[in-house]
Protein backbone atom coordinates (compact mmCIF):
# COMPACT_ATOMS: atom_id res chain seq x y z
CA UNK A 1 0.00 0.00 0.00
CA UNK A 2 1.38 3.36 -0.87
CA UNK A 3 1.41 6.05 1.71
CA UNK A 4 -1.88 8.35 0.65
CA UNK A 5 -0.96 11.76 -1.09
CA UNK A 6 -1.41 14.83 1.26
CA UNK A 7 -4.86 16.65 0.51
CA UNK A 8 -4.20 19.80 -1.86
CA UNK A 9 -5.37 22.16 1.33
CA UNK A 10 -2.24 20.79 2.78
CA UNK A 11 -0.30 20.90 -0.15
CA UNK A 12 -1.08 24.76 -0.42
CA UNK A 13 -1.19 25.80 3.02
CA UNK A 14 3.14 24.39 2.97
CA UNK A 15 3.96 26.29 -0.15
CA UNK A 16 2.40 29.38 1.44
CA UNK A 17 3.71 29.00 4.84
CA UNK A 18 7.10 28.96 2.80
CA UNK A 19 6.52 31.92 1.06
CA UNK A 20 5.78 33.59 3.90
CA UNK A 21 8.90 32.42 5.45
CA UNK A 22 7.50 29.89 7.85
CA UNK A 23 7.69 25.83 8.45
CA UNK A 24 4.99 23.64 9.65
CA UNK A 25 6.64 23.16 12.29
CA UNK A 26 7.92 26.20 13.50
CA UNK A 27 11.21 26.12 12.64
CA UNK A 28 13.34 28.34 10.54
CA UNK A 29 14.50 26.98 6.96
CA UNK A 30 17.76 25.82 7.82
CA UNK A 31 17.15 24.47 11.87
CA UNK A 32 17.53 20.63 11.76
CA UNK A 33 14.75 19.13 14.10
CA UNK A 34 15.97 17.96 18.14
CA UNK A 35 18.34 15.58 17.66
CA UNK A 36 18.44 12.88 20.62
CA UNK A 37 20.46 9.87 21.23
CA UNK A 38 20.48 7.10 23.91
CA UNK A 39 22.65 4.51 24.26
CA UNK A 40 21.85 0.88 24.68
CA UNK A 41 23.28 -1.41 27.75
CA UNK A 42 25.64 -3.30 25.25
CA UNK A 43 28.57 -1.25 23.04
CA UNK A 44 27.31 -0.58 19.72
CA UNK A 45 23.43 -0.06 20.05
CA UNK A 46 22.15 3.43 19.74
CA UNK A 47 18.40 5.00 18.90
CA UNK A 48 18.81 8.27 17.39
CA UNK A 49 15.45 10.66 17.09
CA UNK A 50 15.18 13.01 14.86
CA UNK A 51 11.68 15.06 15.43
CA UNK A 52 9.20 12.05 15.34
CA UNK A 53 11.69 9.74 13.08
CA UNK A 54 13.30 7.30 14.78
CA UNK A 55 15.97 4.88 13.88
CA UNK A 56 17.73 2.15 16.16
CA UNK A 57 21.77 1.26 15.50
CA UNK A 58 23.05 -1.97 16.45
CA UNK A 59 26.92 -3.10 15.38
CA UNK A 60 28.13 -6.82 16.19
CA UNK A 61 31.35 -8.42 14.54
CA UNK A 62 32.90 -12.08 13.69
CA UNK A 63 35.42 -13.23 12.72
CA UNK A 64 35.78 -14.31 8.75
CA UNK A 65 38.44 -15.02 5.91
CA UNK A 66 39.13 -12.27 3.55
CA UNK A 67 39.45 -12.50 0.21
CA UNK A 68 42.25 -13.38 -1.90
CA UNK A 69 43.03 -10.34 -3.14
CA UNK A 70 42.80 -7.96 -0.28
CA UNK A 71 43.84 -10.61 1.99
CA UNK A 72 44.44 -7.35 5.01
CA UNK A 73 41.35 -5.72 4.45
CA UNK A 74 38.08 -6.46 6.95
CA UNK A 75 34.72 -6.15 6.32
CA UNK A 76 32.45 -3.35 6.97
CA UNK A 77 28.79 -3.98 5.65
CA UNK A 78 25.50 -2.39 6.40
CA UNK A 79 21.70 -3.76 6.95
CA UNK A 80 18.87 -1.36 6.41
CA UNK A 81 15.45 -2.57 7.48
CA UNK A 82 12.95 -0.45 6.44
CA UNK A 83 9.54 -2.37 7.96
CA UNK A 84 5.80 -1.58 8.47
CA UNK A 85 6.36 -0.51 12.22
CA UNK A 86 7.65 2.84 10.59
CA UNK A 87 5.13 3.45 7.92
CA UNK A 88 2.02 1.23 6.43
CA UNK A 89 3.49 1.96 3.37
CA UNK A 90 6.51 -0.33 3.59
CA UNK A 91 6.48 -4.01 3.93
CA UNK A 92 8.57 -6.87 4.98
CA UNK A 93 10.34 -8.44 2.13
CA UNK A 94 9.98 -5.87 -0.54
CA UNK A 95 12.01 -3.14 -1.00
CA UNK A 96 10.91 0.06 -1.70
CA UNK A 97 12.67 2.55 -4.06
CA UNK A 98 13.01 4.63 -1.29
CA UNK A 99 14.55 2.07 0.60
CA UNK A 100 17.25 1.09 -1.81
CA UNK A 101 17.96 4.85 -2.24
CA UNK A 102 18.32 4.75 1.59
CA UNK A 103 21.13 2.32 1.77
CA UNK A 104 22.85 3.03 -0.92
CA UNK A 105 23.24 6.23 0.22
CA UNK A 106 24.31 5.25 3.91
CA UNK A 107 26.77 2.87 2.37
CA UNK A 108 28.04 5.49 0.12
CA UNK A 109 28.35 7.89 2.78
CA UNK A 110 30.38 5.46 5.40
CA UNK A 111 32.17 3.34 3.17
CA UNK A 112 33.74 4.84 0.12
CA UNK A 113 34.50 8.24 2.42
CA UNK A 114 36.93 5.63 4.17
CA UNK A 115 35.13 6.93 7.61
CA UNK A 116 36.30 3.35 9.31
CA UNK A 117 39.29 1.55 8.91
CA UNK A 118 39.35 -1.57 7.60
CA UNK A 119 42.90 -2.76 7.14
CA UNK A 120 42.77 -2.13 11.19
CA UNK A 121 40.86 -5.31 11.15
CA UNK A 122 43.14 -7.66 10.19
CA UNK A 123 44.60 -10.26 12.32
CA UNK A 124 46.07 -12.55 10.50
CA UNK A 125 46.61 -11.56 6.80
CA UNK A 126 45.13 -13.66 4.59
CA UNK A 127 44.05 -15.95 7.31
CA UNK A 128 41.31 -13.91 9.60
CA UNK A 129 39.93 -10.48 9.76
CA UNK A 130 37.22 -9.22 11.26
CA UNK A 131 34.01 -8.40 9.90
CA UNK A 132 31.83 -5.70 10.86
CA UNK A 133 28.19 -5.60 10.50
CA UNK A 134 25.95 -2.09 11.21
CA UNK A 135 21.95 -3.25 11.14
CA UNK A 136 19.82 0.17 10.53
CA UNK A 137 15.96 -0.40 12.26
CA UNK A 138 13.85 2.12 11.13
CA UNK A 139 11.09 2.51 13.78
CA UNK A 140 9.15 5.57 12.83
CA UNK A 141 9.32 7.50 9.48
CA UNK A 142 8.39 11.49 9.98
CA UNK A 143 10.98 11.68 6.79
CA UNK A 144 14.48 12.58 6.31
CA UNK A 145 15.31 9.00 7.22
CA UNK A 146 18.79 9.01 5.93
CA UNK A 147 20.74 11.83 7.75
CA UNK A 148 19.04 10.08 10.72
CA UNK A 149 20.09 6.94 9.59
CA UNK A 150 23.60 8.01 9.14
CA UNK A 151 23.88 9.69 12.05
CA UNK A 152 22.79 6.50 14.20
CA UNK A 153 25.23 4.29 12.07
CA UNK A 154 28.67 6.59 12.52
CA UNK A 155 27.76 6.95 16.34
CA UNK A 156 26.99 3.14 17.07
CA UNK A 157 30.11 2.42 15.19
CA UNK A 158 32.07 5.02 17.50
CA UNK A 159 30.39 3.36 20.72
CA UNK A 160 31.08 0.22 19.20
CA UNK A 161 34.24 -1.86 21.02
CA UNK A 162 35.10 -5.17 19.77
CA UNK A 163 37.07 -7.80 21.85
CA UNK A 164 40.97 -7.96 22.05
CA UNK A 165 42.79 -10.39 20.00
CA UNK A 166 46.53 -11.33 21.11
CA UNK A 167 48.21 -13.22 18.00
CA UNK A 168 51.38 -15.38 18.80
CA UNK A 169 53.12 -16.86 15.55
CA UNK A 170 49.83 -19.19 14.46
CA UNK A 171 47.73 -18.65 17.14
CA UNK A 172 45.23 -15.92 17.81
CA UNK A 173 43.27 -15.78 21.31
CA UNK A 174 39.65 -13.74 21.20
CA UNK A 175 39.68 -12.52 24.59
CA UNK A 176 36.30 -12.34 26.21
CA UNK A 177 34.58 -8.75 27.54
CA UNK A 178 35.42 -10.04 31.08
CA UNK A 179 38.79 -11.31 30.32
CA UNK A 180 40.08 -7.94 28.93
CA UNK A 181 38.85 -3.92 27.88
CA UNK A 182 37.50 -4.48 24.66
CA UNK A 183 38.94 -1.89 21.90
CA UNK A 184 37.12 0.70 19.88
CA UNK A 185 37.34 0.70 16.42
CA UNK A 186 39.29 3.20 14.41
CA UNK A 187 37.04 5.76 12.78
CA UNK A 188 39.24 8.70 10.35
CA UNK A 189 36.34 10.85 10.35
CA UNK A 190 32.48 11.40 11.33
CA UNK A 191 30.39 11.71 8.13
CA UNK A 192 27.43 13.44 8.47
CA UNK A 193 24.51 13.57 5.82
CA UNK A 194 22.47 16.67 5.57
CA UNK A 195 19.58 16.15 3.73
CA UNK A 196 17.74 19.52 1.50
CA UNK A 197 14.40 19.94 0.08
CA UNK A 198 13.92 22.34 -2.83
CA UNK A 199 10.50 24.36 -3.26
CA UNK A 200 9.53 26.88 -5.70
CA UNK A 201 11.87 26.15 -8.47
CA UNK A 202 14.54 25.94 -6.24
CA UNK A 203 13.89 29.44 -4.97
CA UNK A 204 13.24 28.19 -1.34
CA UNK A 205 15.14 25.48 0.16
CA UNK A 206 15.06 23.75 3.65
CA UNK A 207 17.09 21.40 5.81
CA UNK A 208 15.60 18.17 7.69
CA UNK A 209 12.65 17.91 5.59
CA UNK A 210 9.69 15.98 7.85
CA UNK A 211 7.32 13.78 6.05
CA UNK A 212 4.71 16.20 4.60
CA UNK A 213 7.72 18.34 3.59
CA UNK A 214 8.90 15.31 1.34
CA UNK A 215 6.10 14.76 -0.33
CA UNK A 216 5.32 18.18 -1.24
CA UNK A 217 9.05 18.75 -2.43
CA UNK A 218 10.00 19.57 -6.05
CA UNK A 219 13.10 18.22 -5.60
CA UNK A 220 16.44 17.10 -2.80
CA UNK A 221 20.06 17.01 -2.35
CA UNK A 222 22.28 14.83 0.16
CA UNK A 223 25.16 16.36 1.26
CA UNK A 224 27.62 14.41 3.34
CA UNK A 225 30.47 16.34 4.84
CA UNK A 226 33.01 16.05 8.26
CA UNK A 227 33.48 18.54 10.28
CA UNK A 228 37.07 18.88 8.49
CA UNK A 229 34.87 20.49 5.68
CA UNK A 230 35.67 17.80 3.52
CA UNK A 231 32.92 16.83 1.41
CA UNK A 232 32.25 12.91 0.90
CA UNK A 233 29.57 12.25 -0.75
CA UNK A 234 26.75 14.35 -2.95
CA UNK A 235 23.60 12.87 -3.97
CA UNK A 236 20.76 14.54 -6.16
CA UNK A 237 18.43 11.95 -7.49
CA UNK A 238 16.74 13.56 -9.73
CA UNK A 239 13.97 16.61 -9.21
CA UNK A 240 14.72 19.97 -10.16
CA UNK A 241 18.07 21.30 -11.75
CA UNK A 242 20.12 23.60 -9.89
CA UNK A 243 22.45 26.47 -10.19
CA UNK A 244 26.11 26.35 -9.15
CA UNK A 245 25.89 29.00 -6.55
CA UNK A 246 23.35 27.04 -4.68
CA UNK A 247 24.91 24.24 -4.33
CA UNK A 248 27.76 26.09 -2.81
CA UNK A 249 25.29 28.15 -0.26
CA UNK A 250 24.06 24.18 0.60
CA UNK A 251 27.46 23.49 1.69
CA UNK A 252 27.57 26.34 3.43
CA UNK A 253 24.29 25.54 5.43
CA UNK A 254 25.49 22.13 5.85
CA UNK A 255 29.11 22.45 7.32
CA UNK A 256 27.63 24.69 9.98
CA UNK A 257 25.02 21.57 10.74
CA UNK A 258 27.48 19.12 11.15
CA UNK A 259 29.93 20.72 13.13
CA UNK A 260 26.65 21.49 15.66
CA UNK A 261 25.42 17.51 14.86
CA UNK A 262 29.55 16.02 14.83
CA UNK A 263 29.76 18.19 18.80
CA UNK A 264 26.10 16.84 19.95
CA UNK A 265 27.60 13.36 19.01
CA UNK A 266 30.86 13.79 20.74
CA UNK A 267 29.03 14.67 23.96
CA UNK A 268 26.97 12.17 24.14
CA UNK A 269 29.92 9.32 23.84
CA UNK A 270 31.69 11.20 26.17
CA UNK A 271 28.45 10.95 28.56
CA UNK A 272 27.96 7.51 28.10
CA UNK A 273 31.40 6.95 28.72
CA UNK A 274 31.57 8.48 31.93
CA UNK A 275 28.51 6.85 32.96
CA UNK A 276 29.99 3.09 31.88
CA UNK A 277 33.26 4.09 34.34
CA UNK A 278 30.77 5.16 37.19
CA UNK A 279 28.96 2.15 37.01
CA UNK A 280 31.90 -0.24 36.72
CA UNK A 281 33.83 1.42 39.57
CA UNK B 1 -1.97 0.41 41.43
CA UNK B 2 -2.60 -3.04 39.83
CA UNK B 3 -2.78 -3.68 36.20
CA UNK B 4 -5.53 -6.52 36.87
CA UNK B 5 -8.73 -5.90 37.77
CA UNK B 6 -10.36 -8.05 40.78
CA UNK B 7 -13.98 -7.78 41.90
CA UNK B 8 -12.14 -6.35 44.80
CA UNK B 9 -10.13 -3.81 43.16
CA UNK B 10 -13.65 -2.65 41.59
CA UNK B 11 -15.44 -1.33 44.74
CA UNK B 12 -11.94 -0.16 47.44
CA UNK B 13 -10.20 1.42 44.64
CA UNK B 14 -11.25 4.75 43.62
CA UNK B 15 -9.32 6.15 41.13
CA UNK B 16 -8.74 5.33 37.31
CA UNK B 17 -9.35 1.35 36.98
CA UNK B 18 -6.77 0.20 34.07
CA UNK B 19 -7.26 -2.70 32.41
CA UNK B 20 -5.12 -4.74 30.13
CA UNK B 21 -6.70 -6.91 27.02
CA UNK B 22 -7.67 -10.05 28.69
CA UNK B 23 -9.26 -8.69 31.81
CA UNK B 24 -11.85 -9.97 32.60
CA UNK B 25 -14.90 -7.13 33.21
CA UNK B 26 -16.77 -7.68 37.09
CA UNK B 27 -19.81 -9.27 36.96
CA UNK B 28 -21.16 -8.17 40.01
CA UNK B 29 -20.36 -4.89 39.32
CA UNK B 30 -21.82 -4.66 36.37
CA UNK B 31 -24.79 -6.57 37.10
CA UNK B 32 -24.26 -8.82 33.79
CA UNK B 33 -24.74 -12.37 35.41
CA UNK B 34 -28.02 -12.06 36.68
CA UNK B 35 -29.85 -13.73 35.01
CA UNK B 36 -34.03 -13.71 34.67
CA UNK B 37 -36.02 -10.58 33.25
CA UNK B 38 -34.75 -8.43 36.36
CA UNK B 39 -31.16 -8.17 34.78
CA UNK B 40 -30.08 -4.91 33.49
CA UNK B 41 -29.40 -4.10 30.26
CA UNK B 42 -25.92 -3.24 29.44
CA UNK B 43 -24.25 -1.38 26.81
CA UNK B 44 -20.55 -2.06 25.87
CA UNK B 45 -18.75 0.61 24.13
CA UNK B 46 -15.24 0.65 22.39
CA UNK B 47 -12.78 -1.93 23.87
CA UNK B 48 -14.72 -4.53 25.62
CA UNK B 49 -16.24 -7.73 23.51
CA UNK B 50 -19.06 -10.36 24.79
CA UNK B 51 -17.00 -13.39 24.76
CA UNK B 52 -18.87 -17.08 24.22
CA UNK B 53 -19.53 -17.94 27.82
CA UNK B 54 -21.22 -14.54 28.37
CA UNK B 55 -18.32 -12.65 30.41
CA UNK B 56 -16.79 -9.39 29.04
CA UNK B 57 -13.65 -9.12 28.30
CA UNK B 58 -11.53 -6.25 27.56
CA UNK B 59 -9.54 -5.98 23.85
CA UNK B 60 -7.67 -2.78 24.52
CA UNK B 61 -5.61 -1.18 27.32
CA UNK B 62 -6.99 1.71 29.29
CA UNK B 63 -9.09 3.08 31.42
CA UNK B 64 -12.11 1.31 31.87
CA UNK B 65 -15.53 4.00 32.08
CA UNK B 66 -19.18 3.43 33.09
CA UNK B 67 -21.84 5.49 32.65
CA UNK B 68 -24.61 5.39 34.42
CA UNK B 69 -27.41 6.46 32.14
CA UNK B 70 -27.94 3.67 29.91
CA UNK B 71 -25.39 1.67 32.20
CA UNK B 72 -22.88 1.95 29.32
CA UNK B 73 -19.11 0.02 29.56
CA UNK B 74 -16.32 1.25 27.60
CA UNK B 75 -12.45 1.70 27.59
CA UNK B 76 -10.78 4.68 26.64
CA UNK B 77 -7.43 4.38 25.33
CA UNK B 78 -5.03 5.62 22.98
CA UNK B 79 -3.83 4.89 19.38
CA UNK B 80 -2.43 5.79 16.52
CA UNK B 81 -4.47 3.95 13.76
CA UNK B 82 -8.00 4.59 13.58
CA UNK B 83 -10.51 1.95 13.35
CA UNK B 84 -14.07 3.14 11.58
CA UNK B 85 -17.00 2.95 13.78
CA UNK B 86 -20.96 3.89 12.40
CA UNK B 87 -21.87 7.51 13.50
CA UNK B 88 -18.56 9.05 14.14
CA UNK B 89 -17.47 12.10 12.38
CA UNK B 90 -14.14 12.18 10.56
CA UNK B 91 -11.71 13.87 8.04
CA UNK B 92 -10.87 12.50 4.71
CA UNK B 93 -8.94 13.10 1.94
CA UNK B 94 -10.41 12.22 -1.66
CA UNK B 95 -8.18 9.46 -3.46
CA UNK B 96 -10.33 8.31 -5.93
CA UNK B 97 -13.39 8.54 -8.05
CA UNK B 98 -16.07 6.01 -9.84
CA UNK B 99 -19.14 6.55 -11.42
CA UNK B 100 -21.19 6.05 -8.13
CA UNK B 101 -18.35 6.45 -5.19
CA UNK B 102 -15.36 8.58 -4.14
CA UNK B 103 -13.09 7.10 -2.70
CA UNK B 104 -11.80 8.79 0.63
CA UNK B 105 -8.66 7.83 3.12
CA UNK B 106 -9.76 8.78 6.19
CA UNK B 107 -6.83 6.69 8.10
CA UNK B 108 -8.41 3.25 8.28
CA UNK B 109 -7.22 0.30 6.61
CA UNK B 110 -9.45 0.49 3.05
CA UNK B 111 -9.93 3.59 2.05
CA UNK B 112 -13.71 4.89 2.67
CA UNK B 113 -16.55 4.60 0.08
CA UNK B 114 -18.70 7.79 -0.20
CA UNK B 115 -21.66 7.55 -2.76
CA UNK B 116 -21.33 10.83 -5.06
CA UNK B 117 -25.14 11.38 -3.89
CA UNK B 118 -24.83 11.57 -0.03
CA UNK B 119 -24.64 15.25 -0.12
CA UNK B 120 -27.17 17.43 0.77
CA UNK B 121 -29.63 18.12 -1.84
CA UNK B 122 -27.54 16.05 -4.29
CA UNK B 123 -29.45 14.87 -7.23
CA UNK B 124 -28.08 12.61 -10.40
CA UNK B 125 -28.26 16.40 -12.42
CA UNK B 126 -27.14 18.10 -9.27
CA UNK B 127 -24.26 16.76 -7.64
CA UNK B 128 -20.67 18.18 -6.14
CA UNK B 129 -17.93 17.47 -7.99
CA UNK B 130 -14.69 16.61 -5.96
CA UNK B 131 -11.31 16.28 -7.19
CA UNK B 132 -8.67 14.03 -6.40
CA UNK B 133 -6.91 15.36 -3.06
CA UNK B 134 -10.20 17.14 -1.62
CA UNK B 135 -10.51 17.24 1.73
CA UNK B 136 -13.92 16.46 3.18
CA UNK B 137 -15.58 16.68 6.69
CA UNK B 138 -18.32 13.62 6.66
CA UNK B 139 -20.05 10.90 9.13
CA UNK B 140 -19.21 7.40 8.79
CA UNK B 141 -22.46 5.74 7.92
CA UNK B 142 -21.58 2.22 7.83
CA UNK B 143 -18.78 0.45 9.42
CA UNK B 144 -18.87 -3.10 9.35
CA UNK B 145 -15.92 -5.85 9.80
CA UNK B 146 -13.84 -6.84 6.71
CA UNK B 147 -15.76 -4.31 4.19
CA UNK B 148 -14.87 -0.88 3.56
CA UNK B 149 -16.01 1.82 5.59
CA UNK B 150 -19.20 3.91 4.29
CA UNK B 151 -19.22 7.75 4.38
CA UNK B 152 -21.96 10.45 3.94
CA UNK B 153 -21.89 14.18 4.01
CA UNK B 154 -25.20 14.58 5.51
CA UNK B 155 -27.42 14.19 8.38
CA UNK B 156 -29.01 11.28 7.83
CA UNK B 157 -32.46 12.03 9.55
CA UNK B 158 -32.96 15.86 8.05
CA UNK B 159 -31.04 15.50 5.20
CA UNK B 160 -29.60 18.86 5.65
CA UNK B 161 -25.08 19.19 5.61
CA UNK B 162 -25.12 20.22 9.03
CA UNK B 163 -21.48 21.38 8.23
CA UNK B 164 -20.51 18.14 6.82
CA UNK B 165 -19.31 18.83 3.28
CA UNK B 166 -15.86 19.81 1.43
CA UNK B 167 -13.08 21.85 3.76
CA UNK B 168 -11.67 24.55 2.00
CA UNK B 169 -7.95 26.36 2.23
CA UNK B 170 -6.64 25.56 5.73
CA UNK B 171 -4.28 22.78 7.29
CA UNK B 172 -4.86 19.48 8.43
CA UNK B 173 -2.87 18.23 11.52
CA UNK B 174 -2.56 14.43 12.88
CA UNK B 175 -2.77 14.17 16.18
CA UNK B 176 -3.37 10.79 18.15
CA UNK B 177 -7.14 9.79 18.51
CA UNK B 178 -7.21 10.34 22.58
CA UNK B 179 -6.35 13.76 22.12
CA UNK B 180 -8.81 14.34 18.82
CA UNK B 181 -11.33 12.77 21.10
CA UNK B 182 -10.26 15.47 23.98
CA UNK B 183 -10.68 18.26 21.97
CA UNK B 184 -14.33 17.17 20.93
CA UNK B 185 -15.32 17.91 24.49
CA UNK B 186 -16.74 22.14 24.44
CA UNK B 187 -14.72 22.61 27.76
CA UNK B 188 -11.13 21.51 25.93
CA UNK B 189 -8.56 23.53 27.76
CA UNK B 190 -6.20 24.65 25.00
CA UNK B 191 -8.82 25.32 22.65
CA UNK B 192 -10.45 28.27 24.89
CA UNK B 193 -6.80 29.07 26.26
CA UNK B 194 -6.07 29.51 22.15
CA UNK B 195 -9.44 31.86 21.49
CA UNK B 196 -8.71 34.16 23.84
CA UNK B 197 -5.78 35.50 21.32
CA UNK B 198 -6.63 34.13 17.92
CA UNK B 199 -9.97 33.55 16.40
CA UNK B 200 -10.48 30.70 14.19
CA UNK B 201 -12.23 27.71 12.29
CA UNK B 202 -11.84 24.29 13.20
CA UNK B 203 -13.01 20.87 12.44
CA UNK B 204 -12.40 17.53 14.66
CA UNK B 205 -12.21 14.33 13.06
CA UNK B 206 -12.53 11.16 15.29
CA UNK B 207 -10.17 9.89 13.05
CA UNK B 208 -6.98 11.81 14.70
CA UNK B 209 -7.16 15.15 12.15
CA UNK B 210 -7.89 18.22 13.21
CA UNK B 211 -8.44 20.54 9.98
CA UNK B 212 -7.77 24.40 11.26
CA UNK B 213 -8.56 28.03 9.40
CA UNK B 214 -7.42 31.11 10.69
CA UNK B 215 -7.18 34.74 8.56
CA UNK B 216 -2.91 34.19 8.43
CA UNK B 217 -0.63 30.83 7.89
CA UNK B 218 1.67 31.88 10.73
CA UNK B 219 -1.57 31.77 13.01
CA UNK B 220 -2.73 28.53 11.97
CA UNK B 221 0.67 26.79 12.72
CA UNK B 222 0.40 28.15 15.86
CA UNK B 223 -2.55 26.29 16.80
CA UNK B 224 -1.69 23.35 15.18
CA UNK B 225 1.71 23.52 17.21
CA UNK B 226 0.01 24.07 20.38
CA UNK B 227 -2.77 21.44 20.19
CA UNK B 228 0.30 19.23 19.69
CA UNK B 229 1.79 19.73 22.41
CA UNK B 230 -0.85 20.14 24.52
CA UNK B 231 -1.06 16.25 24.99
CA UNK B 232 0.70 15.47 27.83
CA UNK B 233 0.27 18.84 29.32
CA UNK B 234 -1.69 19.67 32.97
CA UNK B 235 -3.46 22.93 33.21
CA UNK B 236 -0.77 25.11 34.03
CA UNK B 237 1.90 23.98 32.09
CA UNK B 238 -0.62 24.03 29.37
CA UNK B 239 -1.55 27.79 30.28
CA UNK B 240 2.38 28.56 30.02
CA UNK B 241 3.35 26.74 26.68
CA UNK B 242 0.33 29.27 24.61
CA UNK B 243 1.03 31.74 26.70
CA UNK B 244 4.96 31.56 25.48
CA UNK B 245 3.64 30.76 21.51
CA UNK B 246 1.47 34.10 21.75
CA UNK B 247 4.72 36.35 22.94
CA UNK B 248 6.32 34.97 20.25
CA UNK B 249 4.51 35.75 17.58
Amino acid sequence: MKEADPSTNEREFLLQALKDGARIDGRKFYDFRTLRLEFGSEYGAVEVQLGNTRVLAKVSCEVIRPYTDKPTEGFLTFNTELSPMASAAFEVGRQTDEEVLVSRLIEKAMKRSRALDTEGLCIVAGEKVWSIRVDIHFLDHDGNLVDAACIAAITALLHFRRPDVTVVGEDVTIHTLEQRNPVPLSVHHIPICVTFAFFDNGERMIVDPTFLEEQVKEGDMTMTLNVHKEVCALSKAGGIPMDLDQILQCTRVAIVKVTEITAQIQAALDTDAKKRQVSRK
Amino acid sequence: MTSITTDQDMEQTPGPNIVLPGDLLPPTASGLLEDGPTAPVIKLGPGLHPMDDDTITAVKAGVLKHSEIGNRWWVESNQRRYVAAAGESVIGVVVGKTVEHYKVDIGTAQPALLGVLAFEGATKRNKPNLNIGALLYCRISLANKDMEPELECMNPTTGKADGYGELKAGFVSKISLGLARRLLDPKSLVLRLLGQHISFEMATGMNGRVWIHSTSTKHTILICNAIKNSEYLDTQECATMVKNLVQKM
